[in-house]
């Protein structure tokens, strides 16, 4: 009896612990002194904070009218898409709909589509593109696999009325046991059948499942960041390479190769695509698809001919959060029906220093990459130590086009909403 | 400030509750032994630990839990060997969920568990007792896995 009274003593302690810990973090918010909202962005560009601590602010999407729509990874007070309304500068939360987190959100033909880590849902839209009935969207699908690995739902459509979902992999290379120094990949990767891919559903029909929906591209470790190309009406989605190949398979890669690779890679994706996770990584500077060490690899061997190559390589983990097509006319001729990329930042390049947390642009000719990509907007980190350490102030996520052309960007770590504007 | 007195409070109640099994230092010079062992644990975080942990112990969000200040490190030392030695699955710290599963490094020896975790339990703002290399014999043996 004695015991339990001690124990309960512990609990009691540790719980006040934390509560003092809670009191004395809180930190106040980044003092932005600059112009450009502490980014560093090309001559002509300038950037200002709509909005602050709203979360944890994945992707975006604003209407034609300029309404604001985010989807938060953790629902904030019960609500996990906001809408915000931009006046005098600053966006206002005007509601907050859906008691769920997760990341994908889109709008199409009336209908504003969400998705939380295991299903998806739509809500009809007024002539203004306000949701008219936040409390009773329509589930479109429903029991999508969420083992909190890679487990967000990243959702676009297409002009069919199809619906593509990113249903993550589970693990990192698909090993008997995952992260685990020496363990070999588990044999035919079994997860393939519902995970590391994107799986293609109607956007119409209510309660689909796994059964109800189409495989559309497979061998894809994890995607955030995707959208549909309108020029060459084609899905383009950014891949979240593996993590810890030295780590896993010391013998093999040093931890400079560890930190340099595999690429982060772009996918212009087409029905029944492999792009051939867990069997292979793209090397960065061997420019080629790579036998992973899981499945027999030496760093050297390259991957099976039959899957897909990347249409771009990016460095290696720095995790792009966002991609979005430019079609706007705000920006200079070179950006329009180029891609910009969020990357969200590293963490796997320790003990080598991290990187990302900035948005990329990727030009584009005929819907191809075309030239070399260049960093747009910087410094999101707040300093060069803070993205060498990984220690970074706001790392982007989501990225949406307004309608006059404006650039949006989201920040889930402090929950900052940016938005960029040009003026020649 | 007072966080540190109700750690100090928890460092009480858990040498009252039986939880620190603490030994006698069993080298001539406690501080010189600590100190050894803090300069041998640095090495084995940097190989094993520093890629998903980082420099700084502060792990990444979402992912990697943190190694500074947290209950989990200032607790009972065999609940830490043993995750060191077992890995663990996916937790939950201060209401934040940490999503990658750490994996097993069962191949460590007893001294270098015992260097890393007195390095981690005395880096990043930490200050508790070493670990020793007896500590990990007695837990490693009492795990089956």
């Amino acid at each position: 009896m004695k015991k339990v009274f001690v124990y309960a003593g512990v609990i009691a302690a540790i719980f006040c612990t934390t509560l003092a810990d809670a009191q004395t973090s809180v930190k106040p918010v980044l003092k932005i002194t600059d112009d450009n909202a502490g980014l560093k962005l090309p001559a002509k560009f300038k950037a200002t904070i709509l909005a602050e601590n709203m979360g944890k602010a994945r992707h975006i999407v604003v209407t034609p009218q300029g309404g604001i729509y985010v989807r938060l990874a953790k629902p904030v007070n019960g609500k996990g898409t906001i809408y915000l309304q931009e006046a005098n500068g600053k966006a206002v939360v005007k509601n907050g709909f859906g008691n769920y987190g997760g990341t994908g959100i889109y709008i199409k033909d009336g209908y504003l589509y969400s998705s939380s880590n295991e299903e998806v849902f739509r809500y009809k839209l007024d002539a203004k593109n306000e949701v008219i009935n936040p409390a009773a969207p329509e589930k479109i699908v429903t029991g999508l696999i969420n083992r909190w690995q890679h487990e967000t739902k990243s959702l676009v459509l297409d002009n069919e009325g199809n619906i593509y979902v990113n249903i993550g992999a589970w693990l990192n290379s698909c090993q008997e046991k995952d992260r685990q120094k020496g363990s070999m990949g588990r044999k035919g990767c079994p997860m393939l059948d519902s995970a590391g891919g994107i799986w293609m559903f109607k956007h119409d029909k209510l309660n689909q499942t796994y059964a109800d929906g189409v495989r559309y591209a497979t061998g894809l470790r994890n995607i955030v960041g995707l959208d549909w190309n309108q020029q060459n009406n084609q899905l383009f989605v950014m891949q979240h390479g593996r993590d810890q190949l030295h780590d896993i398979f010391p013998d093999l890669y040093t931890v400079q190769q560890s930190a340099l690779n595999p690429a982060e890679c772009m996918f212009a994706l087409k029905k029944g695509d492999d792009a051939g996770w867990p069997y292979l990584y793209y090397d960065l500077a061997q420019h080629k698809n790579i036998l992973a060490p899981e499945y027999g690899g030496d760093g050297k061997t390259a991957a099976d001919s039959k899957y897909l190559e990347p249409a771009a390589a990016y460095p290696a983990h720095m995790a792009p959060n966002g991609l979005l097509f430019y079609t706007g006319n705000q920006f200079p001729e070179k950006y329009k029906n180029g891609a910009f990329i969020a990357f969200h930042g590293s963490w796997n390049r320790s003990p080598e220093p991290q990187a990302g947390y900035f948005v990329v642009f990727q030009p584009f000719k005929d819907g191809k990459p075309a030239g070399e990509w260049e960093i747009f907007a910087d410094n999101f980190s707040g300093s060069p130590e803070k993205t060498a350490s990984g220690r970074a102030d706001h790392r982007p996520c989501g990225l949406a086009q307004g309608p006059d052309g404006s650039l949006y960007v989201t920040d889930d770590s402090k929950g900052f909403l940016y938005k960029i504007t040009y003026t020649p | 400030m007072r966080t540190k007195i109700v750690l100090a409070g928890i460092q009480l109640l858990l040498a009252t509750a039986g939880f620190a099994q603490q030994k006698k230092p069993v080298t001539k010079s406690p501080v010189a032994g600590l100190k050894a062992s803090i300069t041998a644990g640095e090495a084995v975080y940097t190989q094993f630990c520093v890629s998903c942990h980082l420099p700084d112990g502060g792990g990444v969000e979402n992912l990697n839990p943190p190694l500074i200040k947290t209950a989990f490190i200032n607790g009972p030392k065999p609940r830490l060997i043993t995750t060191v030695l077992n890995g663990m699955g996916q937790v939950e710290i201060n209401g934040e969920r940490y999503n990658n599963v750490m994996p097993s490094f069962n191949y460590l020896t007893d001294k270098q568990v015992a260097d890393v975790l007195t390095f981690v339990r005395n880096s990043f703002g930490n200050k508790k007792p070493a670990v020793t290399a007896m500590d990990v014999k007695i837990t490693r043996a009492k795990v089956v896995k």
